[in-house]
This record gives C-alpha cells, sequence and structure tokens, in this order.
C-alpha cells in the first residue's frame, strides 16, 4: 500500500485519537468518550509498526510515534485513590512491611535502643563521660531546659501556648529531617544510617543519664516518655530502611547492584511513609503534651506506657487477620 | 525488569546517540531521549530561586503572626525542602517548574509516567547526590550512566527526559519527482532519510550517522536485487 493511501485512509482516526488525548492531558475528558481510548491506543499502536516496517517516510513515522507516546503516558497513568491507599498502608500494611523486613528492623532497634542504653548507664555511673560526646554549654543548656523549678519544661522554659505551635513546627522540620537524612544516607553503604543511628542513640543516651544522675530524672523522663514511643521507634525505623539499602549495595545477590538497589529502595520508601506518620504524631504529643505541666508525672508515666505498649501491638499484632483492611 | 537502553532490532541500525529505546507491550518502540546534567541543573537552579522567592515572601508575611506564624513558617518550610519535587512530578506530570521551564520531564524507566514511591524515592536520595558538596555524587553517577541516572534515579527507576514537541508537518516542495539512478532497498532508504532529518536538526549528529551507515556491514547491502520487491523508487 502506498504510503498517501494510509494516510488517507487512516486521518481521521488518528484525528480523533489526538482529540481524545487533548482532552485526557487536560483531565477534562467524559467516561463516555474515554471508553473506546483503549481500542484507538492499540489501533495506533498497529498503524505504527505497520508504518515502520513498510518503510514509510520518517514524517508520518514520527506524527505516530509522537501521538503512541502521549498515548502511553495516557493509557499507563497512575491513577489510584491515594486516601483510601494510605488509610489501607496505615490500618495493616505498614506493620506487615516491618514484620516482613524485622532482620533489618531488629537490627536497627539494637544499634540505636543499644547505643542508647550503653551510653545512659555509662554516663550514670561516669558522670564525667558526658563531657566527651557534649560541649559544656550544651549540657548546661540541657540542665536548664529540665530544671524541675521551670513552669513548663522543654525547649524552651518559659514557653505559652504560642510556643506549642512553633514548637510542633521545629519537631516536624528537624525530627522528619533527621529520619529523611538516616534513611537517604543508607546509600552510602550503611555508614551513614549507621553513624546517625549511633550518633543519635549515644546523644540521647547521655543526655538520659546525665540528667537522672543530677536528679532532675522526673521532669526529664515524664517530659519523653509519651512522645519517645512514636518518636524513637521511628528513628529506628527509618534506620532500618537506610540499613535494607545498604544491604542491597554490599550483598546484592543474583542480581545487579542497580537493580538491587531498585528492588530494595520500593519496599524501604514505604518504610519510610510510615516513619512520617509516626514522626507526625510525636510531634504533636510532643507540643500538646509532653510540655503540659498540668497533669502529674505519675499520669505522664501511665500515659507514656500505655503509648509504648500500643506501639509495640500496633507494629506486632495491626494486619495479622484475614480479612485486615487493604 | 529493566529495559535495557540498546534493544535494538535487526531492522534498525545501532543508534549511535544518547536515544533510550523501551519496547510496550502493544510491541511498539517509544523513543526517549534522555536529558544531561546541564538542562537538570539549570531546572534544579529554577527551583530552587522559585522555592526561596516563596520562602522568603511566606517569612515577610508570616512573621507578623507572632509564633502561630513560625510555627507554620517551619511546617511550611519543611514541605517546600521535601515535598516541593514529589508533589510537582506527581501531580503535575513529572514536571517540575524548573523542568516545565527546561522542558524537561520524569518517567519511571520503563516509560511510564511517575508515581508517588518512585518520586519519594528520588527527591529523598537527593540528600546523598548532593554531598559531599555541590551535587558531587549525583553529577560523577550521572556522567557515567548510560542514560544520565544520579543515585536517587537509579535507585527509583525513573529517568528524566526531553519533552517531545509535536513534529511539524512536512512541507514538500513543489517539484516533479525524480527516479533515483539506482534502486535503494529499504535500509538504504532509511539511512538516507535519517540523514537527511538528522542534517535538518543536528549537523554533527548527521556526520555520525553517515559513519554508521558506510561503516557498518550491515546496512550497505551486497545484492541489491534481493530486495527488489520492497524496494520501491524513491521521488527525491
Amino acid at each position: 500500500m502506498k504510503q498517501s493511501l494510509f494516510e488517507q485512509q487512516h486521518q481521521a482516526d488518528w484525528q480523533g485519537f489526538a482529540l481524545q488525548l487533548d482532552a485526557l492531558e487536560r483531565g477534562k475528558a467524559d467516561s463516555q468518550q474515554t471508553q473506546t481510548f483503549a481500542a484507538a491506543y492499540r489501533h495506533l499502536c498497529q498503524h505504527l509498526a505497520l508504518a515502520q516496517s513498510r518503510g514509510y517516510s520518517s514524517h508520518l513515522i514520527e506524527r505516530l510515534q509522537h501521538l503512541a507516546m502521549r498515548g502511553h503516558q495516557q493509557f499507563y497513568r497512575h491513577r489510584s485513590p491515594i486516601g483510601g491507599q494510605l488509610l489501607g498502608f496505615i490500618l495493616a500494611g505498614f506493620p506487615r512491611l516491618v514484620r516482613a523486613e524485622w532482620r533489618f528492623v531488629l537490627a536497627a532497634c539494637l544499634l540505636f535502643f543499644g547505643s542508647l542504653l550503653l551510653m545512659g548507664a555509662l554516663v550514670y555511673h561516669f558522670p564525667d563521660l558526658v563531657y566527651a560526646v557534649m560541649s559544656p554549654d550544651r549540657v548546661a543548656e540541657m540542665e536548664h531546659m529540665y530544671d524541675p523549678d521551670a513552669r513548663r519544661i522543654g525547649r524552651f522554659s518559659e514557653r505559652d501556648s504560642g510556643d506549642d505551635w512553633m514548637m510542633f513546627g521545629y519537631y516536624i522540620m528537624n525530627n522528619i529531617g533527621i529520619a529523611f537524612q538516616t534513611f537517604a544516607s543508607g546509600l552510602l553503604f550503611g555508614l551513614g544510617s549507621l553513624f546517625f543511628l549511633l550518633f543519635n542513640g549515644l546523644m540521647i543516651g547521655a543526655v538520659a543519664g546525665h540528667l537522672t544522675q543530677i536528679g532532675y530524672g522526673e521532669t526529664f523522663w515524664s517530659f519523653v516518655i509519651g512522645h519517645g514511643s512514636f518518636e524513637l521507634t521511628a528513628i529506628a525505623l527509618a534506620g532500618a530502611a537506610g540499613l535494607k539499602l545498604d544491604w542491597a549495595l554490599l550483598v546484592p545477590g543474583r542480581w545487579p547492584r542497580s537493580e538491587a538497589l531498585r528492588i530494595a529502595a520500593a519496599s524501604s520508601v514505604r518504610l519510610i511513609g510510615g516513619v512520617t506518620v509516626f514522626l507526625l504524631l510525636a510531634a504533636f504529643i510532643e507540643a500538646y503534651w509532653s510540655s503540659m505541666t498540668l497533669a502529674s508525672a505519675n499520669v505522664k508515666y501511665i500515659v507514656g506506657a500505655a503509648l509504648w505498649l500500643l506501639v509495640l501491638a500496633y507494629l506486632l499484632l495491626a494486619g495479622r487477620g484475614d480479612h485486615a483492611p487493604d | 525488569m529493566p529495559p535495557t537502553p540498546s534493544s535494538v532490532s535487526a531492522t534498525s541500525p545501532t543508534l549511535l546517540d544518547t536515544r533510550f529505546k523501551v519496547e510496550t507491550p502493544e510491541g511498539i518502540d517509544l523513543i526517549l531521549r534522555p536529558a544531561g546534567v546541564i538542562p537538570r541543573a539549570l531546572a534544579f537552579g529554577i527551583d530552587l530561586l522559585i522555592r526561596g522567592a516563596l520562602l522568603g515572601a511566606l517569612y515577610a508575611v508570616l512573621a507578623l503572626f507572632g509564633q502561630f506564624g513560625m510555627g507554620l513558617a517551619t511546617i511550611l518550610m519543611f514541605l517546600l525542602t521535601w515535598w516541593y519535587m514529589v508533589l510537582f512530578e506527581v501531580l503535575n506530570q513529572g514536571r517540575s517548574p524548573g523542568k516545565q521551564v527546561m522542558g524537561l520531564r520524569v518517567i519511571h524507566d520503563d516509560g511510564t509516567p511517575i508515581g508517588w514511591a518512585a518520586s519519594l524515592t528520588r527527591n529523598l536520595l537527593r540528600f546523598v547526590d548532593m554531598l559531599p558538596f555541590g551535587y558531587t555524587l549525583g553529577i560523577i553517577s550521572s556522567l557515567r550512566h548510560p542514560a544520565f541516572k544520579r543515585l536517587g534515579d537509579i535507585a527509583a527507576g525513573t529517568l528524566v527526559v526531553y519533552r517531545d514537541e509535536a513534529p511539524s508537518a512536512a512541507v514538500l516542495p513543489e517539484a516533479e519527482a525524480l527516479r533515483a539512478p539506482f534502486t535503494m532497498n529499504l535500509n538504504e532508504q532509511r539511512a538516507r532519510s535519517a540523514l537527511l532529518n538528522a542534517a535538518k536538526t543536528c549537523p554533527a549528529r548527521a556526520v555520525w550517522n553517515w559513519r554508521a551507515f558506510s561503516l557498518n556491514p550491515c546496512t550497505s547491502p551486497p545484492n541489491r536485487l534481493n530486495n527488489r520487491s520492497t524496494a520501491s523508487p524513491v521521488a527525491f
């Protein structure tokens, strides 16, 4: 068949398809029109293949290729209801994922909580050790923050309700940023994730040990126990996601390193999604509950313990049932 | 299943430029043109300027609202730092404003539009690409990758490509068609039209195509009579 005849026969189809594409790209296609889209797209692909194999001129082929490319972009669009997906992920997907990656989670928890507890115990028994990891100014600042005589506790001791909102923003920015960095630096053959896990573990451990030792224990522990459940778990999970990236690079198995990395990143980025939700909750608790001085220390301990149990139960038990929401 | 960059069938000569072919389930090849370091750096620069201007304006306005405003500004800064690229890429067909200006877009490396997971991955890992300073790792990675991928792109399986504009309709000169002095087979016709096309858009590429044509024994036929059936006379 001559090219001119071919063009003549199918010109109308191509123009119709281009119109459909225009509507779809602007997001204004009605459902009646789009019912024929899949068939029209396949038809166009067939025309393109025909034109190529018959050696028609490149003007025609380029034009068909351009249409096919646009059609492909619309046909394979990811159009999933993000809200429903997110809900299913929080209710079941995330705890399942954490359990599926239990090796990395365990390793990250050991690194983070291990270094935290060890450093805390060491500083408690050898008080001078705190100056090995923190400058004296910083230690003094910490002491000032958790001074039992302060009216309100937390980062700024003279806080009022306007501060709560400001601190909420600060905690989001700071903590989620740290979690993202812990994850991303796993790409540096794990050195980055190891560094962030150990660094944060050592610092928090040193502060906790020092404050307990000088007798500010009650203000400190009642402040941190509530949001710590979400915050510390989230940092450990972000570290686990980073370690997974690192493992894909060090031990790629039967894949090329780039491919192994791609597969690992697909599941670890979902972990990071869950971590982000955890840290948002933690920031909310930290800004509005932990800094409250109305509740007595005992109430805070009870609520904090309940929150820790909630986090553990969520990660271990949620989404196990057959009919868990997907 | 990573699409190989040079899955070239026997009928088309090996591409010597950076074009990236993806075979779709419909049995056709999509031809993508990955963008190199310079246009991407410019696009990032534009995005950076936009974000800087937005942040400056936000702080100026929200500072009036005291501590509530500062809290809000911090949250917005967090969104701008970590989510600006993700939101634009997913919701605006792979184009942040900078990429829009530079004529680029991000897609999965199988040619499909980018989704949330891939976009989040590539933009979180941007932190590593920036190390130790000024995108050093990212630049090294994309200079030595055949499709110019930085580390984040490799991990997310994404590709930054040029957006192709619609090809303009061909204008054939009003002239009487001449018969070629000899019959050209399909490969020869293709080589000739590819050469003419390339000469129009990029003279340097034309030279390369011409060398491919003359050096590659597969494209210069041993016996022209074999292909008589497909070789219709061409009109120059």
